[in-house]
């Protein structure tokens, strides 16, 4: 039987059509819904989402150096490569008299700037401002500026130099990327890898992540029995486990991590009562510390309640029933175990699981004390680039690969588990 | 004698029960069921009821006693080995599979083969009046849908007997009656042991064979719904099973299967059937139920008393009639509606009953 579907519009018992009275009705609503979460929504724009793109249009942006050397470089662009050696006589004019008038701080942010596309640039610059500067007092302008600038420093008479300004013409420019990823440009512009003694971040990379995966499957393990113990104790029990799970939050995460270094150390107290009990040797002590190992240990610790509040809020309202129910159907408890319980946990391991990773991704703190030289992470190096090399751009397009990374897990996890599995409580 | 013994299928002996060492959970537990038997045990919470349906799917391990099934002793077969089926209180569903997931579970871990599994669970399906829902996922069934696909889990793989532990618990009252009958006619088809665990005494009197009243870890009586209604032999089971109007007095004379009681505050003496009481001079408790007294009459002349009309309530079918009757103002009488009751708030009114209705059973403290 078919019920025949009215296609006209429903009215109100006023007349009035019925969706507009419905979004009438509703519309108060939903300003005070909307009015309720604004101040909220601000806070995200203001301190999330403008830091974020902040950071993105700072990995591809090269606009300062634009700014300071404007003339040279509009100037640059009309030197054709393949006639001249060097490039024509304009474009040492524009560098002579930027240099000569440009701002002082500014120029010498850019040489910064310009030191990542070729090393040596700031000496260069550097000693022929001074020349130009000599010169411009005492009101000498050459004849020409091309022959005054190679006397000045003879390495205006190398194209490399001049290649490598052909780098920082545009307003944008994906060279941090390359570099983030031991790639650099050659004097043809061509990509190119980084030389051997300067491949320092894709193994650091596939170390971050190899941590990062190490970590989160040493959480699950250890965790897992936790939060099972956790879920099933009776209450008061439960509590005192809990406050134990939950004391290292309370606990600064630099004692933490300093304690693991009293720990781990060649000196420390798990080798002092391995040599006591004689299982090891004294010049047999194990490094636990100060490498890869003692940022796993100490990373795994630290983690770990990440790990355990999701999976225990969401083993604590699986029933104690089902595993009954499983073993009165004929499953052994281990089979009722992997058929009945576990699936039912995966939403909490999922969480657990991401939560983890990210955190463990953009880790800092800890592998920079315990890792030592070979413990170091992908976020140690973005600290090192923004507070000792200054070289933001760096720091934004490694931050922003991170950033790439993490969404590139989320979707894998969203296909293979489902994004509407994650529970946290 | 020996026949008795071998219709017997299930066998509680001299079981209890105690999760502290220093409170009896179940005391001295003896009871047999036979196969195919619809055995309820009824009791108000914390009688023990649920602990012994525990002990007997292998959850609970008794302190004392053993119990047989089928003539062999049980407590050191493991729950997975038992071949019992149970359904859960909130039914454990497992909430990952799908209908048919959860039907070939039990199946599969017997490595049942795929076709046999399939046939099976189609079947065990149909039964319960469920073909096609197989392939939802539990949350997506109604409360009665869950139900039914626990029943069936609980039967697809042909256990010895199948447990129940307030199965009916959390549905609504229209649904709760219609899965009574349900499981009531699946029961008689397929003839099945079922034990079965509730509070709920309407639905022990519909579906049972027999009823074990559990108070205090202590089976009550045992007997059909009907003896169980009409022949309490206690007072905690008068007053459990059906309504019930209690008057206390001291027992007087003893005669035969009667005795004569004389009630508290002076208001009379009653002849009442002597079940459970001891002797002259001893108190006792008298009860009768509502639709035993007959209004405005004087019967043969025993047990008239006059009584005054504090509520009436309407009920379609019956009135229902608070009277003050010998110092007691919540007795209850239920007058069918035949159309000819016209009695008032307030009216005094006579009122008897047959000594063979009114029990005197031991003093309730």
């Amino acid at each position: 039987m078919e019920v025949p579907i009215s296609t006209a519009e429903l009215l109100t018992t006023d007349g009035v059509p019925l969706k507009q009275s419905l979004k009438k009705a509703e519309r108060k609503n939903k300003i005070r819904a909307f009015l309720l979460v604004f101040p909220l929504l601000l806070f995200i724009i203001v301190t999330f989402v403008m830091p974020i793109g902040d950071m993105l249009l700072r990995s591809v942006d090269d606009t300062q150096i634009n700014t300071v050397f404007p003339n040279t470089f509009s100037e640059f662009k009309k030197w054709d490569k393949e006639k001249d050696e060097l490039p024509p006589e304009e474009v040492y004019k524009a560098l002579f008299e930027e240099l000569a008038y440009g701002d002082k701080i500014q120029v010498g942010r850019a040489l910064t700037r310009m030191n990542y596309s070729k090393s040596g640039w700031k000496s260069l610059i550097k000693n022929t401002s001074r020349a130009i500067k000599k010169a411009v007092k005492k009101n000498e302008f050459p004849d020409s500026y091309k022959d005054f600038l190679i006397t000045a420093n003879d390495k205006w008479a190398d194209p490399t130099y001049w290649y490598a300004m052909g780098q920082m013409v545009n307003f944008q420019t994906p060279i941090y990327y390359y570099n983030a990823i031991d790639m650099t440009y050659d004097q043809d512009q061509n990509v190119i890898r980084q030389e051997e003694n300067r491949r320092v971040y894709v193994q650091t990379w596939i170390k971050t992540l190899k941590v990062s995966v190490y970590v989160t499957f040493f959480c699950l393990v250890l965790g897992f029995p936790v939060a099972h113990l956790l879920a099933n104790l009776p209450l008061r029990y439960s509590n005192l486990l809990m406050i134990f799970v939950l004391l290292p939050f309370w606990t600064s995460l630099l004692v933490r991590t300093t304690a693991w270094i009293v720990m781990l150390q060649q000196q420390g107290v798990i080798n002092g009562i391995l040599v006591w009990l004689g299982i090891l040797n004294d010049d047999g002590r194990l490094s636990m510390v100060y490498n890869e190992t003692g940022t796993l240990i100490a990373m795994t610790q630290i983690l770990l309640p990440f790990m355990i509040l999701p999976l225990y809020s969401v083993m604590r309202v699986i029933p104690k029933s089902h595993m009954r129910a499983a073993q009165n159907l004929g499953a052994k408890p281990a089979t009722a175990f992997w058929k009945v319980y576990l699936p039912q946990t995966i939403p909490g391991m999922s969480a657990g699981g991401l939560l983890v990773f990210v955190l463990a991704i953009g880790y800092f703190i800890t592998p920079e004390l315990v890792g030592g030289k070979d413990g170091k992470l992908i976020g140690s190096w973005i600290a090192y680039h923004l507070k000792t090399t200054l070289n933001w751009g760096l720091c934004a397009a490694l931050g922003a690969i991170l950033l790439g990374v993490m969404l590139v897990f989320y979707w894998l996890y969203n296909k293979i588990v489902g994004i509407d599995n994650i529970k946290l409580g | 004698m020996n026949s008795e013994k071998e219709k017997t299928f299930v066998k509680f002996e001299k079981i209890d029960k105690s999760y502290d060492g220093e409170v009896l959970v179940v005391k001295n537990l003896n009871l047999d069921i036979a196969k195919g038997e619809f055995v309820t045990m009824l009791g108000p919470s914390g009688s023990g009821k649920t602990t012994t349906l525990m002990m007997l799917a292998g959850f609970e391990t008794p302190t004392n006693g053993e119990i047989y099934l089928d003539g062999m002793p049980i407590s050191k077969i493991p729950p997975y080995e038992r071949e019992i089926g149970m359904v859960f209180q909130n039914y454990a569903l497992f909430p990952h599979m799908t209908v048919q997931e959860n039907l070939a579970f039990p199946l599969e871990v017997r490595k049942m083969s795929k076709a046999e599994t399939k046939e099976k669970v189609q079947k065990a399906l149909d039964m319960v009046e469920l073909g096609e829902f197989g392939t939802r996922f539990p949350a997506q069934l109604s409360g009665g849908q869950q139900q039914r696909v626990a029943l069936a889990r609980a039967l697809v793989f042909e256990p010895r007997l199948v447990l129940m532990d307030e199965p009916l618990g959390a549905l609504d009252k229209n649904l709760r009656e219609q899965m009574q009958y349900e499981i009531k006619h699946i029961h008689d088809r397929i003839g099945i042991t079922v034990v079965y665990v509730t509070h709920d005494q309407s639905e022990a009197l519909t579906m049972s064979n027999r009823i074990a009243v559990f108070n205090d870890g202590v089976v009550q009586q045992l007997s059909t719904p009907d003896i169980l209604y009409e022949k309490p032999e206690n007072s905690f089971v008068a007053q459990f099973i059906g309504e019930n109007n209690r008057m206390t007095g001291t027992i007087k004379t003893m005669e035969n299967n009667y005795c004569n009681v004389e009630l508290e505050n002076g208001a009379g003496t009653v002849k009442a059937l002597k079940v459970n009481v001891g002797e002259v001079g001893e108190k006792t408790q008298l009860s009768v139920r509502p639709e035993r007294v007959s209004l405005g009459s004087e019967g043969n002349g025993e047990n008239v008393f006059t009584g005054k009309v504090e509520e009436l309530i309407y009920l379609g079918d019956h009135i229902r009639v608070r009277l003050d009757v010998c110092g007691n103002n919540e007795f209850i009488v239920k007058v069918p509606n035949e159309g000819s009751f016209d009695y008032n708030e307030g009216d005094s009114i006579k009122l008897n009953w047959n000594p063979n209705d009114i029990r005197a059973l031991d003093l309730q403290n």
